[in-house]
Parts: structure tokens; sequence; C-alpha cells
């Protein structure tokens, strides 16, 4: 690939995700951008396209009346939890085609408290009968996995308690309180195997990312980060997902597997290469499926990997350095882009106390959500 | 007077030898589906028709709805302070497909991946006029 028909992301804005009452969706989102356009030094005007998304915000295009009307090309973007990764993918391909030099992906999202209700238009029998809920899909799914793989419920606890040790050294996180391994395992049973402090919650926040051709990033920043590849995958016939009323007898091992391979064709590298990743963890067994699924490791070794620490900050495979989903909350339409985010400040150096040391060089991402759809980043300097 | 209301009526048939799920099998590669669709997953054909499902399978996986899930949609009882917890999982229906189901049995001490299972109507809850609220689920079979 010649150097300018690579992508650099040179500025990153984030809105402090959790609860902040008085601040719209939106207007989180309006300060993500602000902020990222900021980092890099450059203006809204400068922005040649945007490509942004919420679940429950509004439609993204309107925030142009608070940021600047400057006939930008602002496209929607709506793919459920994959809204964020769809923005950063449609804003790849926008430069990487040579149709733009610099453009912005946004994502933010505020939701009510408590479990996603879920919309069974079409499917009443589903939702009356008490089966419309994301919830159960977690639980089932890691209950047969544990079951086939011999994991335990120590893992579960391992997942929890580092998500709200990391995410207490994160000053943009919802939950800083460090919560032992006994803590999460003895919180009350939401669906079983799964624990209260097992699960994310929806949440609010926004992100924003600003990106350029890489043959100009040196004009915004001393250090870019390059995005290597970004691929999004919905489901293929046989796999087991979320919302689903019936699974075929044939098994597929699911979207997050072929977005993965495609995405570490796309970089020309393999597990093997990543210094840190940041995998969905909507809830705890998420991420012990994710680990596998992504390619980091064998299933069933994670029981062993967690009891050594080896995705711990210091670990030989870092993940989820900012607390993940669990620590953040999950605003749908930001949630792909925090974990970018936080790979840009780590690739930077930036991260602060819960930097990951010897000099970072190669960063992952994974998103996961309804119907069946994954979306996976990778990062290098 | 009050009666018997099916919520999931458009996915169950009553037949005098019990309940069936309703599903739909692929004319073509004779793929099952539940519910009914009209088209196949797999092959994409567009002739599909409709087909009564198996009544007994194996427990594919489990979890334990242990909080009220929102209502609407849901219509069983909601109320936190009364709220019990109930069985979801998945059945495989032999030669067919495996079909999410709501479980009688709520204690995941007395659930096993791999148990026999059979289809039952099981009461939800009831609605305001005190009608009886029906819906599917997956009994034990003994062992």
């Amino acid at each position: 690939m010649s150097d300018n028909t690579e992508v650099a992301i040179v500025g990153i804005g984030m809105h402090e995700f959790g609860r902040t009452d008085g601040v719209s969706g939106m207007d989180q989102g309006v300060i993500a951008v602000r902020r990222a356009v900021a980092d890099c030094g450059a203006k809204w005007e400068d922005m040649q396209f945007a490509f942004g998304g919420s679940q429950s915000s509004g439609a993204a295009d309107t925030m142009v009346s608070k940021l600047g009307l400057t006939g930008l090309q602002f496209i929607n973007v709506a793919n459920g939890c994959a809204t964020g990764g769809s923005a950063l993918f449609s804003a790849y391909s926008a430069i990487r085609s040579g149709m733009s030099d610099i453009g912005i992906a946004i994502g933010f999202d505020k939701h009510e408290r408590g479990a996603f209700r879920v919309e069974t238009k079409g499917m009443d029998w589903y939702g009356s009968s008490g089966l419309a809920l994301t919830t159960q899909f977690f639980g089932m799914k890691i209950n047969r996995y544990m079951h086939t793989y011999g994991i335990t419920n120590a893992s579960l606890g391992r997942i929890g308690a580092k998500a709200f040790r990391n995410g207490a050294l994160n000053p943009m996180a919802w939950r800083r309180k460090p919560l032992s391994e006994e803590e999460v395992l003895g919180s009350p049973m939401l669906s079983y195997p799964l624990t209260q402090y097992m699960f994310c919650n929806p949440g609010e926040g926004g992100v924003a990312l600003v990106l350029v051709r890489g043959d100009q990033a040196h004009k915004y920043t001393d250090r870019p980060v390059f995005l290597k590849a970004a691929v999004v995958r919905s489901r293929k016939f046989g796999s087991f997902e979320v919302l689903a009323p019936s699974i075929a007898l044939e098994h597929n091992a699911g979207p997050t597997v072929d977005a993965s391979k495609a995405a570490f064709e796309m970089a020309g590298m393999g597990p093997k290469d990543i210094d840190l990743a940041q995998l969905q963890d909507t809830e705890a067994g998420a991420e012990i499926m994710h680990m596998a699924e992504n390619g980091f490791c064998e299933h069933g070794e994670q029981e062993r990997m967690l009891a050594n620490g080896e995705t711990e900050i210091n670990g030989r495979i870092p993940v989820n350095t900012d607390g993940g989903c669990l620590a953040n909350g999950e605003p749908i339409g930001a949630s792909g882009l925090r974990q970018v985010y936080e790979n840009v400040l780590q690739l930077r150096g930036d991260a602060g106390e819960r930097q990951v040391p010897n000099d970072p060089k190669t960063a992952y991402t994974h998103v996961y959500g309804a119907p069946g759809i994954s979306g996976v980043t990778i990062l290098s300097r | 007077m009050p009666t018997r209301v099916l919520v999931a009526e458009s996915v169950i048939e009553e037949t005098v030898d019990g309940p069936r799920l309703k599903g739909s099998k692929c004319t073509a590669c004779g793929t099952h589906a539940f519910p009914a669709q009209r088209s196949c997953q797999k092959c994409a054909g567009t002739e599909t028709e409709t087909v009564l499902l198996g009544t007994e399978g194996e427990l594919w996986t489990f979890t334990v709805q242990g909080f009220p899930p929102k209502a609407p949609p849901y219509r069983g009882n909601a109320d936190l302070a009364t709220f019990v917890p109930f069985g979801v999982g998945y059945v495989e229906l032999p030669g067919q497909v495996k079909v999410e189901t709501r479980l009688t049995e709520a204690d995941p001490a007395k659930l096993r991946i791999g148990m026999k299972m059979h289809l039952v109507l099981d009461v939800l809850g009831h609605d305001d006029d005190g009608n009886e609220l029906v819906t599917y689920a997956f009994a034990p079979s003994g062992n």
C-alpha cells in the first residue's frame, strides 16, 4: 500500500461515559467532536465528511446546527451495536478510496435506565412470553460454552474484577470503584450463570475520531495512529445470536470469527502481532468467548490465561484496558469508538495510570451486538 | 367470564394430542425454521411449507430469568416484589431446529444440558380482566 492510501487517526475526542444528567446524548456527541477536532489542531470547517450515529439520541446529522453549518457531507449510520464501527468503516473507505482527505466518525447515545427494551414488532408472542431479553442470550451462550470447554465461575469473577480495577484507573469511565472477585460472584443472579456485576449497563457517552489520508497525517499530529483494518460482518446461517427464537441444527462460528479473520488478512497481521485488545464485554462471559473467537487463544485456554493474569494491563495480551463495557457502560452508538479511542491513547503512550508497558505498537478492537453483527479494527503506529 | 388467552397463539396449534409449535420447512433444501418463515435462511429459497414441529428434544442450553422483564412487551408478572424467576432455554428438536422456550423448571441445579424435555402449555400470569395468559414452555421429561 502506498503511503497516500493509508488512513490515519489524528484526533480523538470523548465525552465522559456514565450518567450525565442535563446533557443530551447528542450534546455529548457535540462535545466529543469539538474535543477530537481540537486534539489535532484542526477546525470543524476542515471536515469534508462525517459519518455518525446513535441508537436513542436522534439523527446525528442534526448536530451540524450546533457545530456549524459548513455544508459538509454528513451521513447517518444506524447499525445497532456496530454503529460506531460502521461509521469508522465508512470514514476509512471514504479516505482510502481517494474521495476525501479528512473527515470524522462520530458515535453517541443516552439510554434509559435498566435493561434494553427490545422492540418485537410482528413478534408480539416473543416479547409477551418473556423471551425478548438480550441478557438471556448472554447467559445461555456462556452456559453452554462453560459446559463445552470447562470454564468455571472463577473466570467470570476474574473478568469482572479486572474490568472494575481497570475502570478505576480511567478518568472517563463510569464505574470507578474496584470490586473483588467475591463481590462480582456474590452479586444478585440476573441471568444464570451471570450476576449483576458481570453485566454492563446501558449508559451515556460520546466519541469522535478525526481521520486523514496517511500522507497528510503529520500536518495534524506527530503521533499518528494508522487504521490498518476496519471490518464489519453480519451473521451466517447456523450461528447462535442474540434474540433468536430458533437456531439451526448446523453450527457456524459466527460473525466475530469472520470479521476477525478478514481484519487480520486486511492488516497483514495475525493475533500474535497484537500488543493489546479491546473485546466486546457486554458481560463477563462475552469477553471470555471473544478471546477465542478473535484468535487470541484456543477455546478453553481462557481459564488458565485468566488465572495467570495474562490479560491484565501488564500481562502478555492486555484486554479491555479502559475497563471495557463493564466499567464504561454501553451507549450503543459510541461503544465501538470508545475502544478505538482507548487504543489510540495506548499507542500514543497517553493512557496514564493504565498505560500498557513496553511501548505497544499494535492494537485491536472488537464489537458484537444484535442481531448478530461484529466489527473489528486493527491499529498500528 | 375470565377465559384462557394464548399469548403465543400465532406460533402454537392446539391439537387433540396436545399443543404443537408451528414452524416451516423449506421445500427446496428441507431446512426447518421457527417461527414459520416465508423464505429459507440457508438456501435463500422462497417456497416453504408450514409444519408442526416435534414435541420432544434435548436441552441445548439454558439460563434463568432472574429479574422482571420490562412490560410491555412482557405480559406476565413484572412486579419486582412478587416476580418469580423462570427458566429459559433452547431445546433441540431432532432433525429439525433448536427452539427458544420458557422452561417450567427455574432451578439451575435441576436443569442439565442434554436432559430430555417435552412441550407443554404454561401459565404466564393473569391480565386485568382475570384472564389466564398462557404460552408454550418445555418441561423436564425425567431421566
